[in-house]
């Protein structure tokens, strides 16, 4: 072994020392620009995070892939994940009539919309490709409202930096942030292949994020909650996905 | 650089041993080497994980349990909704196999960018993997080839370099393979394909994409397989031996 010599320690403690501001610089402008997802903490920290904020820049303003008509998958498969509790059965039973979506948190007009109120606001259709974390994939027709021009009838205060929403089952909630709300392709569907949105398929009210795999279009949505923190909301990993062991951002 | 660097033979001895020794792999190879086994081992585990939870593949853009497979591994699911004929579910293993997967790809790519960068300063790939004019010649790689098949010892010289097939193997491997499984692997984000369409349009749909990415794994993998063989064949200890200590002793004797 050599001896180490002043100038290899002298350019070794400048390496470092730079190394380590630049890190602290990093995660400022990181934490600044929202580039760090809520569940960067332990092991798998680093990798989530070096995902998320590299599909942030990359990202944010483009557009999920849409197909003809003719992709339409003849027979999309659908997870059997209904929610066979007898209040949703009752609200089955009265075609949806009593249903309503409840848009809270921070907002200057908390809103309380029934299917109709929804299909009076501007629609939005496309055609875009559910994929699930195990692999397989189908492409339907969704039809629905644009999440942001929900919001924009809600007023979302200017320090909000997640929309929470959760499902019928109070258990299975997600979150995503403002760049994936705002986006035009990020759909409350109550409409797919030209019919109404089935409930094996999440009916009467399901969050489309086409830009993210499928476990994010969470099913039966009742809730959205505008908030500038994940704390409070289950263990603050931003949705129940990250407490089941899968990640919170899943644009991969 | 001192001039005496150029003169000096690349030979250390010391006074207390009597052996000599020559170097062999650069500092920055041996790193990039072992980082990249620990992150593929890593990858492939965790991908073989994912390919439980739906163990059919397919071609085009879409493809699930409604639809004629391409092909299907007879092994059971993770999933309860895969028909795989098997009367048992195995456990879910995704969550922390996908936090990895994306986790150790990240080190891998980061890892393959300082190798590759770094290889063509220092002239790496000209003057140990690229074939050496002479070599340049299917007589050359049939006479290896041929050498292999009949068992014969390796070349004393491949203690010090590496012959014609050797170097096109690892030349496939870091320009063909790995690119490849990076491709297919990034053409399966849905957030990436929404800036690069042309990444998973290009592979003809994200079944074919998902499809693609299981054989160039598979291809990988069987790289991995035939060249621990290699080594073991050639001189384990020796071999290994190089690729952690950076040197071989000047006259090696074969096992």
């Amino acid at each position: 072994m050599k001896p180490i010599s002043r100038r290899t320690l002298i350019t070794t403690g400048v390496a470092a020392a730079a190394g380590a501001s630049g890190l602290a610089v990093a995660d400022r402008m990181a934490r600044r620009y929202g580039l760090i997802p809520p569940d960067c903490h332990g092991i798998y920290g680093p990798g989530e995070t070096l995902t998320y904020a590299a599909q942030r820049v990359l990202t944010t303003h483009s557009l999920a892939r849409e197909f003809p008509r003719s992709m339409i998958s003849k027979a999309p498969f659908a997870n059997p994940t209904a929610p066979p509790t007898d209040g949703f059965k009752r609200l089955q039973a009265g075609g949806f009539s009593d249903w309503r979506l409840v848009v809270d948190g921070m907002v200057a007009r908390p809103l309380s919309l029934s299917l109709a109120d929804l299909r009076s606001l501007p629609v939005s259709t496309q055609i875009t490709e559910v994929a699930c974390e195990e692999g397989w994939s189908y492409v339907a027709e969704w039809i629905g409202n644009p999440l942001a021009h929900v919001l924009k009838e809600a007023g979302p205060l200017p320090q909000v930096r997640y929309m929470v929403y959760s499902s019928f089952d109070p258990e299975w909630w997600d979150s995503i942030d403002m760049a994936d709300a705002l986006h035009p392709q990020t759909l409350l569907t109550w409409g797919m292949n030209d019919g109404e949105l089935p409930v094996s398929f999440g009916g009467p009210l399901r969050m489309r994020v086409p830009r993210q795999l499928g476990y994010k279009s969470v099913k039966y949505v009742v809730r959205l909650t505008a908030t500038d923190s994940m704390k409070g909301f289950g263990k603050g990993l931003g949705s129940a996905s990250p407490e089941g062991g899968y990640a919170w951002y899943a644009g991969i | 650089m001192a001039p005496q660097a150029y003169t000096c033979p690349a030979v250390s001895t010391t006074a207390s041993h009597a052996k000599a020794y020559l170097p062999r792999h650069a500092a920055l190879v041996r790193v990039t080497h072992w980082i990249t086994l620990f992150c593929f081992l890593a990858l492939l585990i965790s991908g073989l994980e994912i390919v439980i939870s739906h163990p059919r593949f397919y071609w085009g853009e879409v493809g699930n349990v409604n639809t004629r497979p391409l092909f299907t591994i007879p092994i059971p699911s993770s999933r309860g909704t895969v028909p795989t004929g098997y009367g048992f579910v195995m456990p879910d293993a995704n969550g922390w196999s996908r936090y990895l997967h994306f986790q150790t790809a990240w080190a891998l790519v980061l890892t393959g960018l300082i190798y590759v960068i770094a290889g063509m300063g220092s002239g790496h790939f000209r003057k140990n993997l690229i074939p050496e004019p002479h070599d340049r010649t299917w007589r050359a790689y049939w006479r290896r080839i041929a050498q292999y098949l009949r068992g014969a010892p390796p070349d004393t010289a491949e203690d010090h370099s590496y012959n014609v097939l050797q170097r096109t193997a690892y030349l496939v491997v870091i320009f063909v393979l790995f690119p490849l499984v990076i491709w297919t692997g990034l053409a399966l984000s849905p957030a990436f394909d929404s800036a690069v369409p042309a990444a998973v349009n290009l592979l003809g749909g994200r079944q074919s994409a998902r499809t693609l990415h299981f054989f160039a794994s598979g291809a990988l993998l069987l790289f991995l397989i035939v060249h621990i063989t290699m080594v073991a064949l050639s001189g384990f200890k020796s071999r290994l031996r190089a690729m952690i200590s950076g040197r071989v002793p000047a006259h090696e004797e074969h096992p």
